[in-house]
């Protein structure tokens, strides 16, 4: 690599020369940044200042840059300059548009910017520029693992975009629960009758498809490797294995009924009383005529029961059984008391809801249901008893809720709505307490770990056990709020009803969706590139295995299970699972992890390059750190909205809470900066962390960060951290100064040199 | 029970709903409810009656009859419109309440003494007589429906207004015999015959 020779770029644009002395910033860049040319341009961002830059570059060798100007997160398209190293003094956004006007305030809006100055140009001596992660081989194929309607929608996608795809299903033919179906509730206009499902012709598409290799009586055996590189077992019924090497799996391992013999209260398990797998059996052997019971009498009245131990103890739940509400169960009673009025518009038909859930378009198939004459009810069951003598009839006893009274209702057969439960496999929880037991030798955990496994869809051959983790209810991993299709293992994507409740129709959305990422999955794994959410980032972490304690934190911290252990006990990287959030850094105790352009020395480097007043001064000076991903941008949103916060913070954006490791809060706070804040996501279960599990980590740290601050004889509150959303523009103004105001209260750090 | 009421009980056995749909203008409607309860929540009569729209509509479902066509909700009903306008499945929640009073009048369950339905029934008579509304004989009509005693103390307590309108010529004492008429006097009669002879055959009460 050639010698790095470095130029600080100054834009007086925007205003940011007219209430700066430009010629102090350019001295701060030269003098304390150490930068080997410094420019200033009236405008750099557009075609002659970016010229400039280009030309340095090509013809003076330059090969780091900072760009003092606006925040990072603008003008992006504008400086980007190829196998350069950036960094961004944020002097607009984070200076001038923040701190306020006046004459008053020209000394510390000066010194704000010059630090920006110095701090950008600190951090750019540290970068490498990263080459990325590119393999001589990578498999471009994708496994589909299901072949139920998630899983061949999914198939016939990716194989319709051009790419090769394996898929694995268990029974002897496509379909899933699907194939049971007489019919499914409408996906296309005009929404008012049940449609045929197309499970055949989807099988025969994808048997006459020459792009997709199917597995029928398989399961998956064991799966290692990485994105682009997963060797992938299939076990066929018989025994005999046969390897597969592929770039990203979609799993769509759909859902099991619940158990509708577990409904006691509802009569489950009693004659006469069936689930609507059980009534789409009926319906099916009656092939559109009249449907029949299993002792053989033509069924003239039917009560479905909705919400049948579901939602908790709302709808007919009784808080014992499913805690959600499963999405498709109202459109599918709807479906199926339609197929008692369309054989015969004289059977009664009642719908027992509490609310009625018909998403889409499902609107107009109730009102379709309706104009048939079926009943819809709203009321709770009580009771129901099934195979009654004499007529083998069905009582349900329930409290009409309009008409506010309790009442029952006689029919020849009741239909519990029962909820889906997900086949997501081993739940990583469980699994991880058995293994901990299982290491510390116990051997009925460790016999216990052998039946789990046999449990497992996947069968990863990744530390951190052998399924993806699960969500809430069991159902697979999900980053709900932000990123549907997203899962803590990079390249395997969860699709459909087993990552959560769905109807048929959004399942195949699902499907598609999870196709695409497992697309977009491959591609980035090929050109050494990360995935989502740093699309498209080369950086990929490094560790001086030389230095490592084999403490273990990295493994067990990495929220996508991208770091392994080898044979030595060492860290083992699987870069293509790898996020690029940093979480590894931030939990290394040794430092020995780090980015080509984002190290515990490039952050370092530039809170150290901040001038700290000596005590006599009086101006304090406080550390932001600030997630990247949704604090750095509120903070320019408030600069954007001329918000103005305290002029004595220092702001560095990070890939991610997770990725702060606690030697720079020390370093900090030893530098006689008199308190450090942080910003990061929300935690825990309603986490909105990109990386998961980043922001929760980081919080963890730092509530052990009370022992460091007492024995450096400091109060505890100069270390705090919030939780900010990106909209919360308004709320981190106010963060910055009330914390401002405390830290001036409790007064200024005793460390000052 | 009238003849008509023991042969719609015959006839529809339990079946209300079905009862309702073919004998009640606009009755097919009522299926369609989808019970949010936004007629209750618009009505401004709402606390006045025994059971809000949606529950009525509930109770035809649920086979309700006697309780729904005794009920005096469908008299209570204004004409105020708020319901129809509002009601998220479009339903003629005014017109199926007028349907359903009359079916329950027809039927001789609606509630005696109603006084919206003795109004409604002592207007009808006055005007089918002779094709125009005679007021003398609709007033003098409405002071003695409770009988002769407080017929006398309502047109006591009303006299002043009376001999006013006299003196404005808004009243003419001669109304009492005959009174005014029209022309056809006889189609008229044929006409609302006929119109009820369709009507009763269209909704299978004949």
């Amino acid at each position: 690599m050639a010698e790095m020779k470095t130029a600080a770029y100054i834009c007086t644009g925007c205003g940011i020369g007219d209430v700066l002395d430009v010629k102090g910033l350019e001295g701060a860049a030269k003098k304390d940044g150490k930068m080997a040319e410094v420019k200033t341009h009236a405008f750099l961002c557009n075609a002659e200042g970016v010229q400039l830059i280009k030309d340095d570059i090509a013809n003076n060798g330059v090969t780091h840059v900072c760009i003092a100007a606006c925040s990072r997160r603008a003008k992006t398209e504008a400086f980007n300059f190829p196998g350069i190293a950036i960094s961004r003094a944020n002097l607009r956004e984070g200076v001038i548009w923040i701190v306020a006007q006046g004459a008053d305030h020209d000394e510390i809006r000066q010194e704000m910017a010059e630090d920006y100055v110095r701090m950008g140009c600190a951090e750019v001596k540290k970068m490498v520029v990263p080459g990325g992660n590119v393999k001589e081989s990578s498999s471009k194929r994708i496994l589909v693992v299901g072949g139920g309607m998630s899983g061949m929608t999914a198939a016939l996608a990716a194989a319709d975009a051009g790419y090769e795809v394996v898929l694995v299903e268990k029974a002897g033919q496509l379909g899933g629960f699907a194939r049971n179906l007489l019919k499914r509730v409408p996906f296309s206009g005009p929404y008012a009758e049940p449609q045929a499902t197309g499970v055949e012709e989807m099988a025969a598409k994808i048997g006459a498809n020459p792009r997709i290799k199917l597995h029928l009586n398989s399961t998956v055996a064991e799966t290692a490797g990485a994105p682009g590189r997963f060797a992938v077992k299939v076990a066929q019924e018989s025994g005999a294995i046969s390897e597969e090497l592929v770039g990203a799996i979609v799993q769509a391992t759909g859902f099991t009924p619940y158990d509708v013999n577990k409904l006691t209260e509802l009569g489950g398990g009693q004659a006469n009383v069936v689930d609507q797998a059980g009534l789409e059996a009926m319906a099916k052997a009656a092939n559109g005529g009249a449907i029949k019971r299993a002792d053989g009498k033509e069924v003239k009245s039917v009560v479905f029961v909705q919400c049948a131990g579901q939602r908790g103890s709302g709808g007919n739940g009784n808080g014992q059984h499913l805690d959600y509400c499963s999405g498709h169960c109202c459109a599918t009673s709807i479906k199926q008391a339609m197929y008692f009025k369309d054989a015969n518009p004289d059977v009664d038909t009642v719908v027992m809801y509490s609310d009625l859930r018909v998403p889409g378009m499902g609107e107009d198939f109730y009102r379709s249901a309706q104009q048939k004459g079926v009943i819809f009810t709203k009321g709770k069951v009580t009771k129901v008893a099934g195979g009654l003598s004499g007529e083998m009839r069905c009582k349900v006893d329930f409290k009409d809720l309009i008409l506010d009274e309790d009442t029952s209702v006689d029919a020849d057969l009741v239909v519990l709505a029962t909820g889906q439960v997900p086949n997501a496999g081993v739940n990583l929880d469980e699994w991880t307490s058995v293994v901990t037991l299982a290491d510390g030798g116990d051997e009925a955990a460790k016999a216990k770990t052998v039946e789990m496994k046999k449990g497992s869809v996947l069968k990863l051959e990744y530390r951190q056990g052998p399924d993806m983790p699960q969500f809430k209810y069991g159902f697979a991993d999900s980053h709900f709020i932000c990123f549907p299709y997203e899962t803590r293992r990079t390249g395997i994507y969860a699709a459909g009803p087993v990552r959560r409740p769905m109807d048929m129709l959004q399942a195949q959305e699902d499907a598609t969706g999870a196709a695409l990422k497992a697309i977009q999955a491959v591609e980035n794994v090929e050109k050494g590139r990360a995935a989502h959410p740093r699309a498209g980032d080369l950086s990929f972490p490094k560790a001086r295995l030389e230095g490592c304690t084999q403490c273990k934190r990295c493994t067990v911290e990495c929220p996508f299970g991208a770091i392994d252990e080898d044979e030595k006990r060492f860290p083992k990287f699987n870069e293509e699972r790898c996020r690029r959030c940093g979480t590894c850094m931030g939990a290394c105790p040794v430092r020995v992890i780090s980015f080509e352009n984002y190290s515990v020395d490039t952050v370092g480097s530039q809170l150290k390059a901040v001038n700290v007043p000596d005590q006599f001064e009086e101006k304090p000076r406080i550390l932001l750190l600030a997630c990247e991903n949704d604090a750095y941008p509120a903070l320019d949103m408030a600069g954007i909205q001329r918000l103005s916060y305290s002029a004595y913070v220092r702001a560095i954006p990070v890939r991610c809470l997770g990725s702060v490791n606690t030697i720079w809060i020390t370093d900090a706070l030893y530098s006689g900066y008199d308190g450090v804040m942080m910003m990061g996501c929300k935690k825990c279960d309603d986490y909105q962390c990109h990386f998961v599990k980043g922001s929760e980590l980081a919080s963890y740290r730092m509530s052990k960060i009370g022992d460091t601050l007492k024995q450096m004889g400091l109060e505890e509150e100069r270390v705090i951290t919030h939780e900010v959303a990106i909209t919360d523009h308004e709320r981190v103004a106010k963060l910055i100064n009330d914390y401002t105001a405390q830290i001036q209260e409790i007064g200024l750090s005793p460390m000052k040199f | 029970m009238s003849d008509l009421n023991t042969q719609a009980v015959a006839r529809y056995k339990n079946n209300f709903l079905k009862e309702v749909e073919e004998r009640v203008e606009d009755g097919h409607w009522v299926k369609m409810c989808m019970q949010c309860g936004v007629c209750a929540g618009s009505c401004p009569l709402g606390p006045a009656w025994q059971h809000s729209p949606q529950k009525i509509f509930m109770m035809i479902r649920a086979g309700k009859r006697e309780e729904v066509l005794s009920s005096d909700s469908m008299w209570m009903c204004t004409s105020c419109y708020n319901c129809i306008v509002r009601c998220p499945r479009k339903l003629p929640i005014t017109h199926i309440m007028h349907g359903l009073a009359n079916y329950a009048h027809r039927l001789d369950m609606a509630p005696k003494g109603q006084p919206t339905r003795e109004i409604a029934r002592l207007f009808w008579n006055n005007l089918v007589k002779t094709g125009r509304v005679n007021e003398l004989k609709f007033s003098l009509a409405m002071y003695f429906k409770d009988g002769v005693v407080q017929g006398v103390k309502n047109a006591m307590a009303m006299q002043g207004i009376g001999l006013g309108l006299m003196k404005a010529k808004r009243l003419n004492p001669m109304e009492i015999v005959g009174g005014h008429t029209c022309k056809g006097k006889a189609d008229i009669q044929k006409i609302v015959a006929k119109a009820r002879e369709i009507e009763d055959r269209r909704r299978g009460l004949a």
